[in-house]
């Protein structure tokens, strides 16, 4: 197809979504209203749990079934990763080698790649109580390891990444969210039902199953993208063709 | 403000699909996706606003004391970045693939099949 053609068929379908969802937005409720009646339900329910994050509380308690799918949408995102990354028969992998780094900028990254990992661990665990929680704080935890490669080199970054280790506890912790819904189920007949003891509002211990499945999102995630970004890492770094000369990448 | 953040959402998505349907590398394609993944954001986001509302956090706000926004489209919107996420991640990684096996990221330049 031209690029003419192409460029008059989004046309047409461009003033097709444009008007339709033109008058669909004339018709929504207005923005900025005061009713919401599933927010305000949320609110009351998250309250009457402890949990003093009321999003923490819709994604681990309310809708925490949801959430067991998101969290095997990411599951399923690195296993797939690693098959599309994986070492092709034509290609090899060459050891990165050494570089020299400035002083200063190793200084850099022993200060600061442990003051960044408690910063993740500290959202992750908060999560039922300030905004943050399971998935942002593994973020976070996943790229402070990534300082080991921003100021030292990519065989620093290896040491601190067990790749073997990190796969084993991605799938532990997939599996740990399954585990916690099937404890609920056993004890109170409904899967992933929040059964342990509330706590106290506004306390690290509040929120019942709420902190653990944080944490458990919280591994799931920071070990998932460090193995994600490590696949990824290596075809640029590590991974050559048999064919293609050195100085051509 | 009437329905304008609605119609932003839906310019943003619009664009996006523009960028798109013109698209001469898969790169810059994934970045349209994201871009139309991000007028989600949007509308969700612009669903849930309430005028004067704060975040719904109680941590350091009595109950009742102010009005929040709807946290139940601001989870929806969290779900929303995480699955876009993992999208990029998967078409980033066949691209890559894409770019091995047929020398070329112009998603126009790919017409024949090869096993």
């Amino acid at each position: 197809m031209s690029a003419r053609a192409r460029l008059l068929m989004f046309a047409a379908a461009a003033i097709v979504i444009g008007v339709f969802y033109g008058v669909a937005s004339a018709e929504t409720p207005s923005f900025g209203r005061a009713s919401h009646p599933y927010g305000d339900r949320a609110v009351a329910a998250s309250l009457a749990h402890r949990t003093a994050n009321v999003v923490s509380s819709v994604n681990f308690d309310i809708r925490a079934f949801d959430t067991l799918g998101e969290e095997s949408i990411l599951f399923g995102t690195v296993l797939g990763a690693t098959l599309l990354l994986r070492l092709a028969r034509d290609e090899r992998r060459r050891p990165a080698a050494s570089e020299r780094v400035l002083p200063t900028t190793r200084l850099f990254g022993v200060i600061w790649l442990p003051v960044a990992l408690v910063v993740g661990v500290y959202i992750v665990a908060h999560g039922q109580l300030s905004p943050g929680g399971g998935f942002q704080g593994g973020v976070v935890l996943a790229t402070a390891l990534h300082l080991g490669y921003i100021a030292a080199d990519y065989r620093v970054l290896e040491k601190v990444r067990p790749l073997a280790v990190l796969d084993v506890a991605d799938s532990l912790a997939a599996g740990a969210f399954t585990a916690m819904g099937l404890a609920g189920l056993a004890a109170a007949g409904a899967f992933l039902k929040n059964v342990l003891p509330l706590g106290t509002f506004n306390e690290i211990t509040s929120g019942g199953t709420v902190p653990l499945l944080n944490a458990a999102v919280g591994v799931e995630v920071a070990s998932g993208v460090i193995v994600l970004l490590a696949h990824f890492l290596d075809q640029a770094v590590e991974i050559t063709g048999n064919d293609e000369p050195e100085e051509a990448r | 403000m009437g329905p304008w953040p609605y119609l932003a959402a839906g310019w943003i998505l619009l664009v996006a699909l523009y960028g798109l349907v013109t698209s001469r590398n898969l790169i810059h394609a994934i970045g349209c996706l994201a871009v139309a993944q991000s007028s989600t954001y949007v509308l969700l986001l612009s669903v849930g606003y309430r005028r004067g509302g704060t975040a719904p956090v109680f941590s350091d706000l009595r109950p009742g004391s102010r009005p929040v926004v709807d946290p139940v489209v601001q989870a929806l919107a969290l779900t929303d970045v995480v699955v876009g996420a993992t999208v990029t991640a998967l078409l980033l990684a066949l691209t890559i693939q894409l770019r091995k096996r047929h020398g070329t990221v112009d998603p126009q330049a790919l017409t024949g099949l090869r096993g």
